[in-house]
């Protein structure tokens, strides 16, 4: 009953969106209708640490401990994301980039976006996760073009593109999938359900389901932005409305890497090799070296932090790959702090953005002069991302890099190279950016910065203190994966 | 032993589809583009819709008739209204080397028949032997979207990709599972209403379809 809640509370809001969008009191429906989601998520939560993993509605969807945390996080951070949306987007509709019509598309989808996200983790059925991954592009796709300008028209269409041709390959690799199912299931309903593939892949046929993975691997790799495929990323994250980059940095991205998580359990039993790990640490690999790279040469705020996702992505993947269960746990930690962490820097960039009418990182300056909130959300958040203690992230990525360090040392060098470049590009840009001088003027409406504390402090929390439930929870996850 | 009747009419199917990919590949003209798309869509539902009848599976009829809705009828009358909207009825694109192009697809069509000879050895499909085209028409597909420079051919081309991977579907595993079938064909669908409103919003922001425009945003 919690899932049929949690997935058309957000169906509904975006139709309701799309009727009532215009009105100036939209905004705070969009944050009422995200609560409501969040409410349910944490509902369907509660049950699962009651009463364990369960299935419904003919088994088309499926709750674990893996997309049940995934779930909350989504809820949660479409929630924040919605109350930082709000005076975002009424400032920018004061600055005459906005519309209401286009308001009101942004909220629509906004709700959709929502609703394919938590689709695309509640059910069981391998199909339906593809089609609501690329319902996902589809959605945002005009998000991302929300202010029409060229260049961000350009961005919407190479994310369109990109992501289209990449989730054809996911496509092909469901179908490969299901020819080896069909064989041992049958044909018809349940060859592409979850549930039942886990219980038959030591019987899958090998080859098959290698060559399915490489394309489901490929496939939604380009939506975790994996290199080489994470061209449509900064583009995309660059020249959409900022909580748009929010969301997708900090849901989008997880929920396309749980899908290949997903494959890699039933690939791993049917190979009973290491392949697809091996696959994703080196997919993984080369997107933190590559990323931490680009990333020193950006000039643009939000492109550089888009190539920052890359770069934890990459990490996420390679932890995902190693395997274990202290990589695994590691993985999941990570993807949780990374969003939450990522989406706060989000918020405040977006707001400095905003008051210094530009995204280029050379012209943002003195933050904490004019509105210290901002400066001191970017300064924290920022080193929260970079991995220094006691913030979470620092947690993961200490038990990621010590794991690689045991199994694989090889790994050692380009991962700490990596990770010292981007320290060394993200640590000084943000210096200068909330310290330093400037002219800037206050904002029209005061910024929502809550969600930018809130998302820290559970940060500092993850890092500090993992409460024995969510530790548990973590645990029962990474099991699960393998 | 021969092969029966409906195996013949299925390889025949899966040989024009092949043919209407290559044709496709080289095809200048904005409208007679559309008009092979929409042949590629009657031919995969004819094909799919006799796969239907020698193995008995009622589910294919229907996605027989989806494919016929959709893919021969519904997508390219879109298409149609679209280019006419947008005026580009009559555009012919500039094409060159197209003899390579060709030559890039003859590999494409080789490989792809390597690489799906173990799988078609696995299947037990009337329709195994045509896996091999149907992965060639998805890769001759994702060749045209990299040789076009125009919005509209590059869209048909990922239809025509969708095509290829729908006809691998019903070639190795006899359709999937229908909800999946719908969702996909949801997908589509939504898909195109988006690239509608999207064509419009492009042309206004660069009075022209031309993708040679928008190669602002890269990394220098």
């Amino acid at each position: 009953m919690e899932i049929f809640w949690v997935l058309v509370i957000p169906f509904f809001g975006g139709l309701i969106m799309a009727l009532f969008g215009r009105q100036h009191y939209a905004p705070e429906i969009n944050s009422v209708v995200s609560l409501c989601t969040f409410v349910a998520a944490a509902a369907l939560t509660v049950r699962v640490i009651s009463d364990g993993s369960f299935t419904a509605w003919n088994e088309q969807f499926f709750v674990d401990a893996l997309n049940v945390f995934l779930v909350a996080l989504t809820a949660f951070v479409g929630f924040t994301t919605s109350l930082f949306s709000r005076p975002y987007m009424l400032i920018e509709q004061h600055h005459g980039k906005l519309t209401a019509n286009m308001l009101r598309l942004y909220y629509s989808m906004y709700q959709l976006f929502s609703f394919t996200m938590l689709l695309a983790l509640l059910t069981n059925n391998m199909g339906i996760l593809w089609v609501a991954m690329e319902a996902a592009t589809l959605t945002t796709v005009l998000l991302v073009s929300l202010y029409r300008t060229p260049s961000s028209l350009e961005a919407a269409w190479k994310y369109f593109i990109l992501c289209g041709v990449g989730i054809a390959q996911a496509l092909f690799g469901t179908i490969l999938l299901y020819f080896a199912a069909e064989k041992l299931l049958g044909a018809g309903g349940t060859a592409l359900l979850w549930t039942h593939l886990n219980g038959v892949k030591t019987q899958l046929e090998p080859t098959v389901l290698s060559l399915a993975f490489v394309f489901l691997l490929v496939g939604y790799g380009t939506k975790v932005g994996l290199a080489p495929l994470h061209n449509w990323l900064p583009d995309a994250h660059a020249e959409g409305p900022t909580p748009v980059s929010a969301v997708l940095s900090g849901l989008l991205l997880n929920v396309a890497l749980y899908a290949v998580v997903r494959s890699k359990v039933l690939v791993d039993g049917a190979l009973g090799s290491h392949l697809a790990g091996n696959l994703m640490m080196g997919f993984g690999l080369l997107s933190v070296v590559m990323a931490a790279f680009f990333l020193s040469r950006q000039k643009d705020v939000k492109r550089m932090f888009a190539y920052s996702s890359i770069e934890h992505m990459g990490l996420m993947t390679f932890a995902f790959g190693m395997g274990g269960p202290v990589a695994t746990f590691a993985g999941l930690l990570h993807m949780t702090v990374h969003s939450l962490t990522k989406s706060a820097i989000f918020f405040a960039v977006g707001h400095a953005a905003q008051k210094s009418g530009t995204q280029l990182m050379e012209h943002i300056r003195g933050l904490i002069k004019t509105s210290p909130t901002v400066g001191w959300g970017l300064a924290l958040g920022t080193l929260a991302i970079l991995g220094m203690p006691p913030f979470g992230v620092f947690t993961s990525e200490f038990l990621i890099l010590t794991t690689a360090m045991h199994s694989y040392p090889w790994t050692m060098p380009l991962l700490l190279t990596a990770l010292g470049v981007a320290f060394a590009a993200i640590f000084g840009r943000m210096q200068l950016m909330v310290f330093g001088d400037t002219t800037n003027k206050r904002l029209p409406h005061p910024p929502a910065l809550i969600p930018v504390f809130v998302h820290l402090l559970l940060v500092l929390m993850l890092g500090l203190y993992i409460p024995p439930y969510l530790a548990d929870w973590y645990r029962q996850a990474a099991a699960l994966i393998g | 032993m021969g092969i029966p009747i409906t195996g013949q009419i299925i390889n025949m199917c899966a040989a024009l589809l092949l043919l209407i990919a290559f044709a496709m590949l080289s095809q200048r003209r904005i409208l007679s583009l559309i008009n092979l798309f929409s042949l590629q869509g009657l031919i995969l539902a004819i094909s799919t819709s006799v796969v239907a009848y020698s193995s008995q599976q009622q589910h294919l009829y229907y996605s027989a008739a989806l494919t016929l809705l959709l893919k021969a009828i519904v997508l390219p009358m879109i298409l149609h209204r679209l280019i006419r909207k947008l005026n580009i009825k009559w555009d012919v694109e500039t094409m060159f080397n197209i003899p390579t192009i060709m030559l890039v697809g003859l590999a494409l069509v080789v490989f792809a028949f390597n690489l799906a000879a173990p799988i078609s050895q696995m299947a037990a499909t009337i329709t195994r032997s045509t896996l091999g085209i149907a992965m060639a028409s998805v890769l001759l597909s994702f060749l045209m979207m990299i040789t076009r420079s125009k919005a509209v051919p590059q869209v048909v081309g990922f239809l025509a990709m969708e095509n290829g991977l729908f006809f691998a579907a019903t070639s190795a595993t006899y359709g999937m599972p229908m909800v999946v079938e719908l969702g996909i064909a949801l997908d589509v669908l939504v898909g195109m209403f988006i690239l509608g409103i999207f064509f419009f919003q492009i042309r206004t922001a660069f009075d022209s379809l031309d993708l040679k425009h928008m190669e602002k945003l890269k990394e220098e």
